[in-house]
Formats: structure tokens, sequence, C-alpha cells
């Protein structure tokens, strides 16, 4: 039950926050972007935390569900019910395709690979002249909810975000609790004696980088409809280096604490960037010493004490 | 495409080969010795370059500011190092990942702090200025040359460094088993503080020579640093002659791919889809060549033999 309680307390908070005092239009949009982060995070942190694989590309996928946004609004598709599978299963494929090859190797180099392919993305993205190139492009609508347009008003937009990021959690936390979940968490700890009593570790993994992927896809549809534009800069490996900063942040021993580490990182961006233009001149210090000396995270300040 | 144009375009590939060789030499050599992923390689590019443009404009010389801003890299390289990096050595890769990231963060936006956001010109020095006629009506810079051909000398000297030397001795030994190497005696964290400032100083150098060719600008260092990583996955972590074929490949591919792609896109397609069409696929051969590696040499061009 105890496990329950900083999630549960988590969630409430943003489900209450429109009517607590952050129910103005900047604050909703930062709340917005929170969660849509937070639900990337989540995914990564199922990558990182639960199955041990550094993936420093990440954005990528949240770039390709985007791109699936832009490209069906240029051919004036923007129904939800076609939207989001479609963006959903371009992520999935994208994911699939980069971490079969990915995953044949571990460790430095997994690292090295899911970052040239997230750059190999990114440089895609910037070469597509007739969606915006370098520039981006604005969505003509935002995606429609059963032929309205639910998702403009700020308020809806902010429960939507809020319900699938739960939902998210729930299938995520549900994945790493089944057996799949041991399965990768043991293949972490120590792959050969995974392969000693006969499974492969190999599926599983790219099962878990492919679900990662299908989660980066749906808030990369979130990311498209809350800022009604879509840019490269949605794919850079700083994105993806954010993400993975988000997820230690929080905390590798929990899936809350991706969500937890999101809601730092926008306030934190949000607060230094008021206070100086140069504001990552102080972000990355702080960074560095969050690494060197900030260990267990966010959640692990707020988990119940270990009995030993 | 003409002759003349295949061949101006190999040798830009070479040249821009012979420069990613230099940032993925000092690369691989801290990753093979110390097991220690320094994302903040690319940025050490990136000062070397600031260092030699602001060098040389203070100086009048280009000579006097490559001169001064080797030892200003390999200063940097060391402080950095005695800051952050030494901090990281036992700790996961995901830690060095996030921690260099932040060094990455913290340089990109001081040099635009203290150098400004525009870009930073440095101008070619005198005696490699104009062009050489390589063919009759074709004229093909000097300093890119000139380029090709200190690069080529630095990678004899590092050969020479690794493979003939005591110390290049100590890093193939370091690279292999470093708890033995230390047994035996050998100060093991000098070893790589060393090994680190000299991989710093070989990026800077790469990123002096790149000045006057490129535009000197806050984050000219990521692309560098990412292409190295592709020549690492390619060439093999460790060896130096892995990274320096598989660097020379990667700049010719990616190099020539620019050039030729829309070319040969026109053959399938109309002008205006085939520049298109080309530019996408070209950006991403060097990434198709990796994954093609990585599915049929899994272990590099010359892989290291064990056991």
């Amino acid at each position: 039950m105890r496990e329950w309680v900083v999630p549960l307390v988590l969630f409430a908070g943003l489900a209450a926050a429109p009517f607590a005092g952050f129910g103005e239009g900047y604050a909703l949009t930062l709340l917005a972007r929170t969660m849509i982060l937070g639900m990337a995070a989540v995914g990564l942190a199922l990558l990182v935390g639960g199955a041990g694989l550094v993936s420093l590309g990440h954005a990528a996928t949240l770039g390709v569900g985007a791109y699936a946004v832009v490209v069906l609004d240029a051919n004036g598709i923007t129904d939800a019910t076609t939207v989001l599978p479609v963006a959903i299963a371009a992520a999935a494929l994208f994911a699939l395709a980069t971490g079969a090859i990915s995953l044949r190797t571990s460790g430095v180099h997994f690292i090295m690979i899911t970052l040239a392919f997230g750059q190999m993305a990114f440089f895609t993205a910037s070469s597509l002249a007739a969606y915006g190139g370098d520039d981006g492009y604005t969505l003509f609508s935002r995606t429609e909810v059963a032929g309205t347009r639910l998702l403009e008003d700020r308020l809806a937009f902010h429960y939507v975000c809020l319900g699938l990021l739960g939902l998210t959690y729930l299938f995520c936390r549900a994945a790493l609790a089944a057996r799949f979940g041991r399965v990768l968490r043991a293949a972490r700890e120590n792959a050969l004696r995974v392969r000693a009593v006969g499974l492969d570790p190999y599926p599983y993994r790219l099962l878990a980088y492919v679900l990662a992927g299908a989660i980066g896809g749906l808030a990369g549809v979130l990311l498209a409809n809350a800022a009604e534009f879509v840019a490269p800069s949605y794919l850079s490996w700083q994105r993806s280096g954010e993400l993975l900063f988000m997820v230690i942040l929080g905390g590798l021993g929990s899936l809350h604490g991706a969500i937890l580490g999101a809601l730092a990182y926008v306030l934190l961006e949000e607060w230094l960037s008021h206070l100086t233009e140069h504001w990552r001149m102080i972000f990355g210090p702080l960074l560095i010493l969050s690494v060197l000396f900030f260990r267990g995270g966010l959640a692990g300040l707020l988990a119940p004490r270990q009995r030993r | 495409m003409s002759p003349e144009l295949l061949l101006v375009q190999a040798l830009n590939g070479l040249q821009f080969g012979i420069l990613l060789f230099l940032v993925a030499a000092g690369l691989t050599l801290v990753f093979g010795v110390m097991d220690f992923i320094n994302l903040a390689h690319g940025v050490q590019y990136m000062l070397g370059a600031y260092f030699g443009a602001s060098l040389a404009a203070a100086t009048g010389s280009f000579w006097l500011g490559l001169l001064l801003a080797l030892p200003a890299a390999l200063l940097a390289g060391l402080v950095l190092e005695f800051l952050v990096f030494r901090h990281l050595y036992d700790r996961d890769h995901l830690a060095q990942v996030l921690a260099t990231f932040g060094v990455i963060l913290f340089l990109n936006e001081g040099v635009k702090l203290v150098w400004g956001a525009a870009p930073l010109q440095m101008p070619i020095p005198a005696l490699l200025e104009g062009g050489v006629a390589l063919m009759p009506g074709l004229q093909y810079p000097i300093y890119r040359l000139g380029i090709i051909g200190a690069g080529l000398a630095t990678a004899l000297l590092l050969w020479f460094l690794v493979d003939r030397t005591r110390a290049g001795m100590l890093v193939r030994a370091g690279a292999t088993n470093p708890e033995m190497v230390s047994a035996l005696g050998v100060d093991i964290r000098r070893l790589f503080t060393l090994v680190f400032g000299f991989g710093a100083m070989l990026a800077g150098f790469a990123g002096v020579m790149a000045a006057p060719i490129l535009s000197v600008e806050p984050g000219m260092g990521d692309t560098p640093l990412i292409l190295a990583f592709v020549v690492i996955v390619i060439g093999g972590i460790g060896p130096i002659r892995g990274a320096f074929v598989a660097a020379l490949l990667v700049g010719l591919i990616d190099t020539l791919g620019r050039a030729a792609m829309p070319d040969l896109m026109r053959l399938f397609l109309a002008p205006s889809p085939a520049r298109q069409a080309g530019a996408a696929i070209a950006s991403m051969l060097v990434y198709i060549l990796m994954a093609a590696f990585l599915a049929f040499r899994p272990a590099g061009l010359f892989p290291v033999r064990t056991g």
C-alpha cells in the first residue's frame, strides 16, 4: 500500500491544480508540458530503470509521433481515431527498427547508437521541406475528438493529458510487475544468468524499447497539440538528454519519480530562465552536482524508509 | 556529376574525415583506457576553435593563434578532468552521460556569454591562401589540402606514440586491464589524466583547423561529437587504426552523399522531390552505414582479439 502514497498524492495534486491557483492560461500550459514530458519520461524510466538500457535518443520517438500529426494535418486528417493510432504505430515502428539494431550491442555502444539514430531522425525532420524543414510546421487545427474541438479547451486538455499520463503510469507499472518486467530486471542485473535459465533477454528488451517508443509517440501527439506547432528541435539530442535527466532527477527506482523529475525540470527551467537569459550556465552545473551527490533522486527522498 | 566535381567532393570528404578522426581519436583513447564516455568531447573541439579564433585575432597571426590555442585547449581539458570527470570514473555510464551533458550545457552557453552568439571568423593564413590547380581549370583551396596534410601527420604521430613508445604501451595495457597495470606500480590516475589532456588537445587542434572554413559558433561541437560516435561504432573501440579508416569512410560517404544523392534521385523522381528526397537520404547515409556495420560486423572494423 505504502508505495502507492506518493503517486496518489502526485496525481491528486495534478488533478486539483487547476482549482488550486494554477488555473491561469500560463500555469496550465506549464502543467501540460510537465505531464507530457513526464509521460515520455515514464516510458524512458521503464527502459532505463526497468531494463537498464540507457537510451540517448528517446526524443526521436516524440518527434516521430509529433511529425505523424503534422503529416496527417497537412493532408487534412485531424480526427483522434486516426491520428492517435497512426502516430503511436509510427513511433513504435521506428523504435522496432532502430531497437532491433541497437539492442545487438550493450553498454556504451548502445548509448552511442541510440544517440546516432536520434540524430538521424533529427536531420531527416530538418530536411522535410514540405513540412517546414528547419523552421517547423504550424498545425491547421488541433486533433479533434469525436468530431469536437475538445482539445482547444485548456482545462479539457489538462485532464486529457492527466488521464493519459495516469494510464501510461499504470500500464508501465503493471508491465514491470508482470513476468515481463521481472525478466527485464533480472537481465539488467545479470544477463548471463537469465540466459542460463533458458531465457533470451533480447525479445524482452526489444518489446520494452518498442513500448517506450509507443509511449513517446503518444507524448509526441500531445506535445504537437499543446503547441500547435512542431519543429525539428523536438527531436534534438539535447531533448533526449533532458528526458534522461528527468528520469535520474526523479530517481531510477520508481516510475512516478520520472513524473516528479519532469515537474522539477519544468519548474527549474521556468524559474532559471526568468532569472537570466544564460540560464543553462546555472542548469548545467546543477545537473552535474545532482549526478555527483543526489543519487536516490526525488522519489528516493519521499520514499518510506526501508527497514533493514 | 562531372569527374572534376567528384574529385573536389572526394577531397572535401577526405578533409572532413580527417577532422572527424582527430575528434574520434581522443574519444576512443579516453573510452578505451578509462571506460569513460565523454559527451563533452565535442565542446572541447568547440573551445579549440574559439581559442584559436580569438587568439589569432588578438595576436594578428594564425600561427600564433594555433600555437597558443593548443596549450589552452589542453588546460581546459585538464581543468574539466579535475573538476568533473575525475569523480565519474567509478560511476556507471548513465552518470557519466548526464554529468558530461551538463558540461555541454554550461560551456555552450558559456561561450555565448563570453564571445556572443554571433559566429566568429578566423582568417586563413597567408601561407595557405589561394588555390592550387589540380587539373586544368580546377582550383582547390590550399588550406583544405593543408588540413589533410596536418591530419595525416597527426595520425602518424599518434600511431607512433601509441604503438612505439612506453607511454603508449601503458595506454594499451591500461585499456586491456587497468587493475593489472595499476598493480604493477603504474600510477593509473596520472595516466588517465595524461590521456585525457592529450585527447582534449587533439579535439582542440581539430577545432582550430576547422575554424577558418566553418563558422565558430556555440554548439558547433555537437555534430562532430555524434559523428565521432558513429566513427567509433564502425571502427571499434580502442584501436586507432579502426578510428582512422572509419573516420575517412564516414567523411567521404557523408560528403559525397550530400553532393551526389539529389542527382541520383533525379533518375527516379522529378527535380523538386528529387532534391528533397536526396537531401533526406543523404543526411541518413552515415547512420545507415553504421546500422549495416552493426548488423554484419558488430565488433567494428578491426575487432580487438581477446583471450
